[in-house]
């Protein structure tokens, strides 16, 4: 969007622009995230516990409750305690919000440059997309930790203690789950891994082989632990802690811990949802019988992708709404419970679920659900190339060339050893230099 | 357009700033967390320098290891283990002559280095533009297994590009490749071996059971 811009004016100003419009979007899905999950966890726990849950803000439902909330939050006074460490006090929530939005930067949300042959749409194509979102929603316990530290409580420092030792034991089995897919589709690529999933429900990975589908259920339970939700939401933990690493906090600042964690759980479900369940396509391959694609013109192609968009985020939403349901079912751990869970229990599991994995696609490379079906030609020989170079083009007719890309010109110049998100060494690398490997 | 700025110069002297101020912010800090989340900010920018300069993987690496789970572990030491004197730290003055020393000798060294290294002086702004953006991981893969991809039009086989006709070619290039030991074995022999340094540690910290 920033090249095409550039025509116009100056290129600082088209870059400023294009930036702005990015940023724009995803600050507005994380904070209307918010303002529906805070909602909805309202009804959810309402309903959960035998009560209604909001009902009269803003007519029907209690919709505008959130809102109302918000107007409060404004309205408070703003607290520090005396022996506070008063910089890092007032950082701790603009860090753990900042780290929060900042995974959206690399998060596809429809579209693929590889199958839709055009720009995916994602604010910044990085082509170790998970790898990068992962690391950046590992800084998010920044926030918590300072918060706990600097707010000179002994019940924030329980928390934030009880959050570093939590996070050692999440992060790796986590790590392990995303690996499974990336290992399958061939790529760290979200977008790439997306459309490897497209079709009908069949390709989508979590049905690839029974180890994806284990390995699904060990994700999600460690995205719960690294958003911090019960039953391992131990820094908060409202019984034992006040109110864990935010005790001493109030009003905005407080309320910017609240969007942090909404936010995390929405790119953790969004995380899954590419990585396992079909990203943008949907169960049945509706773009498709409707003539969505791009070889019926920009304006089909662009619907399509807003499919695939509503698609993404309804599957999303579901795995949010799975969260909050978990949350009010579950008692909460405690801490040496969860450690045991997450590295006794979920690091094993999520360890031979990628030894699983990895024997199962050596021995059915093309095989998908299960084994019982083939994998499409188009989707298998998805594969990174020169198409890469259209990104953020929008939907100009030139960056709709991606899928007539000859077979040669991908070929020459990368040759990834890869056929269709197998990596089968044996293709490209020398039998000697195997040989001496072993 | 002509420009009066350019831009990624820019953003290259603003990273590098801010990596450098909160170094030196690090040394005079007294407080132990505050250092530490100086020096957060410091390697989140050296991750912002990778980033811009199209070195993606480097650049989550970074933000991975460093940031994420350095940082994290050092906290977490810090407040398990911080006694009251290490809380607030005071340099002594002579510490500060003998580091001062060291340092200036390091980079009296360092900086000579960098700049009579040919290669390393970078190319130039036309240079620069015509390098096509293609910021792919799997070289650094196919590295490890020892294929270098990026020498791929290296003399050995000069006609890679010379016959582009589909399936079976794809093949014949990668068989002449140079090659070359791959990086992998050594590279999973340390990892092994940090493993089981991690593993010792553990061991040797446990906290033992009175009989």
């Amino acid at each position: 969007m920033a090249l095409y811009l550039s025509n116009f004016m100056w290129s600082w100003l088209a870059y400023t622009i294009a930036a702005l419009v990015h940023v724009v979007l995803i600050l507005s899905l994380v904070a209307g995230g918010a303002l529906l999950f805070i909602w909805l966890e309202r009804k959810i726990s309402g309903r959960i516990q035998d009560r209604l849950g909001p009902t009269r803000v803003g007519g029907k439902f209690g919709w505008l409750q959130t809102l109302a909330d918000g107007l409060k939050l404004l309205t408070k006074e703003d607290l520090m305690p005396e022996g506070a460490d008063r910089m890092l006090f007032r950082l701790a929530p603009y860090i753990s919000f900042a780290a929060s939005l900042a995974a959206y930067i690399a998060i596809p949300f429809a579209g693929g440059a590889y199958l839709l042959g055009a720009a995916p749409w994602v604010a910044q194509h990085v082509n170790v997309g998970v790898f990068f979102v992962l690391a950046v929603l590992g800084l998010e316990v920044f926030g918590t930790i300072l918060a706990g530290y600097s707010s000179a409580s002994k019940w924030s420092l329980f928390g934030a203690m009880r959050e570093a030792a939590q996070v050692v034991s999440y992060e790796v089995p986590l790590g392990m789950c995303v690996v499974v897919p990336v290992l399958i589709a061939g790529s760290m690529d979200l977008s790439l891994i997306g459309d490897r999933q497209a079709g009908l429900f069949t390709n989508w990975l979590i049905f690839h082989d029974p180890f994806t589908f284990i390995a699904f259920w060990v994700y999600l339970t460690c995205a719960t632990a690294s958003v911090n939700r019960a039953p391992f939401d131990l820094a908060e933990a409202e019984s034992e802690l006040v109110a864990g690493f935010h005790t001493e906090y109030s009003g905005l600042r407080w309320s910017f811990f609240f969007m942090a964690e909404y936010g995390s759980m929405l790119s953790v479900s969004l995380l899954a949802v590419i990585l396992f369940l079909g990203a943008w396509h949907g169960p049945l391959p509706i773009a498709t019988w409707l003539g969505l694609t791009a070889e019926h013109g920009a304006i089909a192609m662009n619907l399509g992708k807003l499919l695939g968009l509503i698609n993404l985020l309804l599957k999303a939403v579901v795995g949010v709404s799975v969260m909050i349901w978990v949350r009010w079912t579950l008692p909460r751990l405690r801490i040496d419970q969860v450690i045991t869970t997450c590295l006794k229990y979920c690091t094993p599991i999520a360890a031979g679920m990628l030894l699983g994995a990895t024997l199962w696609q050596y021995q059915f490379p093309s095989r998908s659900f299960f084994g019982l079906t083939e994998v499409p030609q188009a989707v298998y020989h998805l594969r990174e190339g020169p198409q890469q170079a259209v990104q953020n083009s929008g939907s100009s007719p030139e960056s709709r060339e991606g899928t007539d890309v000859p077979e040669d010109e991908i070929a020459t110049v990368n040759h990834p050893a890869r056929r269709g998100g197998q990596v089968s060494a044996s293709d490209t690398i020398p039998q000697e230099s195997i040989a001496r490997l072993r | 357009m002509g420009e009066a700025i350019y831009w990624p110069s820019f953003f290259f002297l603003l990273f590098a700033a801010v990596a450098c101020a909160f170094a030196v912010a690090v040394l005079l800090a007294t407080n132990i967390v505050r250092m530490a989340f100086y020096l957060v900010v410091s390697l989140s920018a050296t991750a912002g320098l990778f980033f811009l300069a199209g070195a993606e993987f480097v650049g989550a690496m970074q933000l991975m290891i460093y940031v994420g789970g350095t940082m994290v572990l050092l906290i977490f030491g810090v407040m398990l283990t911080s006694q009251e004197r290490f809380v607030e730290m005071k340099t002594w003055s002579g510490d500060w002559v003998f580091a001062f020393l060291i340092g200036a000798m390091l980079l009296m060294i360092l900086i000579p280095a960098a700049f009579s290294v040919p290669q390393w002086s970078g190319l130039d702004r036309a240079e620069v533009a015509s390098v096509s953006e293609v910021n792919m991981a799997t070289p650094l893969g196919m590295g490890l297994l020892g294929v270098r991809v990026d020498q791929l039009d290296r003399p050995h086989q000069p006609d890679v590009a010379a016959q582009p006709d589909g399936a079976e070619s794809q093949k014949e290039p990668a068989r002449q490749v140079p090659i070359q030991p791959g990086y992998l074995l050594l590279f999973e022999i340390v990892s092994v071996h940090l493993l089981v340094v991690l593993v010792g540690a553990a061991y040797l910290a446990r906290a033992r059971r009175a009989n």
